[in-house]
């Protein structure tokens, strides 16, 4: 193992993860903006208002997200309407359209973390909110989202990670992000080990302190506290 | 509208038949590797349990394209040296064995949790009613423990068996012919990626169905005998 090397290219890898989180960070908060109104319509009793959000959750949960993102950033350039768009100089950059990608990718698995987390929810603890009179989106703000969120909060760390991984895809549409930048690196020095090695090392850092963190706001939120029946 | 694919038909089910072979494959490694890691971490060796454990987290915690990149390239120097020694040069790993191996591991770190759970989940009872029995630890293992942690553990490996599915198009970076390889191809050929795209994004929803509908039934042969709890 040449050490050194790893030690010369770390300010450059160091530089392709910042890349990498901030990916992550618009993906996961975008995709949980998007996943609620999503999750609350794939719970509902009505069959045509589940019948949208369930196409989509199973379009984006049944297809790699490598094609999609092939779909997004080499595919939308086939119509002549999207070229001519005010939105092409957006969706012709590989950072936008990998941010998109991975928005709409991530917000079809947490829809499906927060319809489980929904219907979970003891159903004495909704009706005793109606029963004291709480209107439908009353009780759905202040009893059953904030319910939901902690019942559904181990998933979505767990959501996170997996996304922090599936943000390596980025790299093969030219963005340098931490494997993308490591792929570039390889190609200047042929070290391939040494400096994948050092990116998985970056990737192991990266999701350890995203447990931790995960791990504080579940105590904070008390989520322990509130699984037990 | 009609899908034309400007011959590239062909190519597409040849790549199609190449994702479920790869898939396949890394299927039986990663169910090898993911129950020695079981065993490993639920042993009593102590040295055991902390190789179960290095191998579940360092696998899980790095993406899986950096598996298949680092198997594939990382390993050029390794065989090299191996086929100088074996005095067969030239010798490399082709994509498709970098691939399997990539996405066994990956399965395997996963299995391993699952398997993990799956045993535990076994009443303590069972086991020692088979020590009682005067079974050997080996028969123990493969007349008690494994028949019945099957069960408990076949939908968490169907879950794990459809992210391996989607994952195979990842092994299409380093060059292997599967079905985003092929549908790359068509595009570089025919400029229509949006077409192909769509149409390999389809084959996968495709293979994905199939997937889950033979688990379903995999699942209910696998729970006859118990009944299903009402709620």
């Amino acid at each position: 193992m040449n050490w050194e090397v790893i030690i010369k290219w770390l300010p450059r890898l160091a530089q392709g993860a910042t890349l990498t989180l901030e990916l992550v960070a618009i993906a996961v908060v975008a995709g949980l903006i998007l996943a609620i109104p999503l999750g609350i319509a794939r719970s509902s009793r009505h069959w045509y208002v589940r019948a949208l959000p369930f196409s989509y959750i199973f379009f984006f949960r049944g297809t790699p997200l490598l094609v999609q993102l092939f779909l997004v950033y080499y595919g939308l350039a086939q119509f002549d309407a999207v070229r001519n768009s005010s939105l092409w100089p957006y969706l012709r950059d590989p950072f936008w359209c990998t941010v998109l990608t991975m928005t709409l990718h991530t917000a079809a698995y947490i829809a499906e973390i927060l319809r489980g987390a929904l219907q979970s929810i003891p159903k004495g603890e909704v009706e005793a909110a109606r029963a004291l009179g709480m209107s439908r989106g009353k009780t759905l703000f202040y009893i059953m989202l904030p319910r939901a969120a902690r019942i559904g909060l181990p998933a979505y760390s767990n959501e996170v990670i997996l996304m922090l991984k599936a943000s390596a895809l980025a790299s093969t549409v030219t963005l340098l992000e931490l494997t993308g930048m490591a792929r570039t690196i390889i190609a200047r020095t042929y070290l391939p080990v040494e400096i994948f090695f050092a990116a998985g090392l970056f990737y192991l850092l990266i999701s350890f302190v995203l447990v931790q963190g995960f791990k504080l706001l579940e105590r904070w939120l008390r989520v322990d506290a509130c699984q037990g029946r | 509208m009609t899908i034309d694919l400007h011959g590239f038909g062909p190519a597409l089910a040849a790549g199609t038949l190449m994702t479920v072979k790869l898939a396949l494959c890394a299927l039986l490694l990663g169910l090898i590797l993911g129950l020695l890691g079981a065993l490993a971490k639920t042993s009593p060796v102590k040295p055991l349990q902390w190789l179960g454990g290095f191998y579940s987290t360092l696998v899980r915690g790095v993406p899986e394209l950096l598996w298949v990149l680092l198997i594939y390239f990382g390993t050029v120097g390794m065989m090299n040296s191996l086929g100088e020694a074996l005095n067969m040069p030239g010798l490399e790993l082709s994509a498709f064995a970098a691939g399997v191996i990539a996405l066994g591991l990956c399965f395997g770190a996963y299995a391993t949790e699952v398997f993990r759970g799956a045993i535990l989940a076994i009443p303590k009872g069972h086991r020692e009613a088979g020590l009682a029995l005067g079974l050997s630890k080996a028969r123990i293992l493969s007349r008690i423990i494994l028949p019945q942690m099957w069960r408990i553990a076949l939908p968490g490996l169907g879950n794990l068996f459809m992210i391996l599915m989607k994952d195979t198009a990842l092994v299409s970076v380093i060059g292997l012919e599967e079905i985003m390889r092929h549908a790359q191809i068509g595009v570089t050929m025919t400029k229509e990626p949006f077409t192909f795209y769509m149409v390999a994004a389809c084959i996968y929803l495709g293979l994905t169905v199939i997937a889950m509908t033979g688990m379903h039934f995999m699942e209910k042969r696998a729970a006859r005998g118990f009944a299903r709890a009402e709620s």
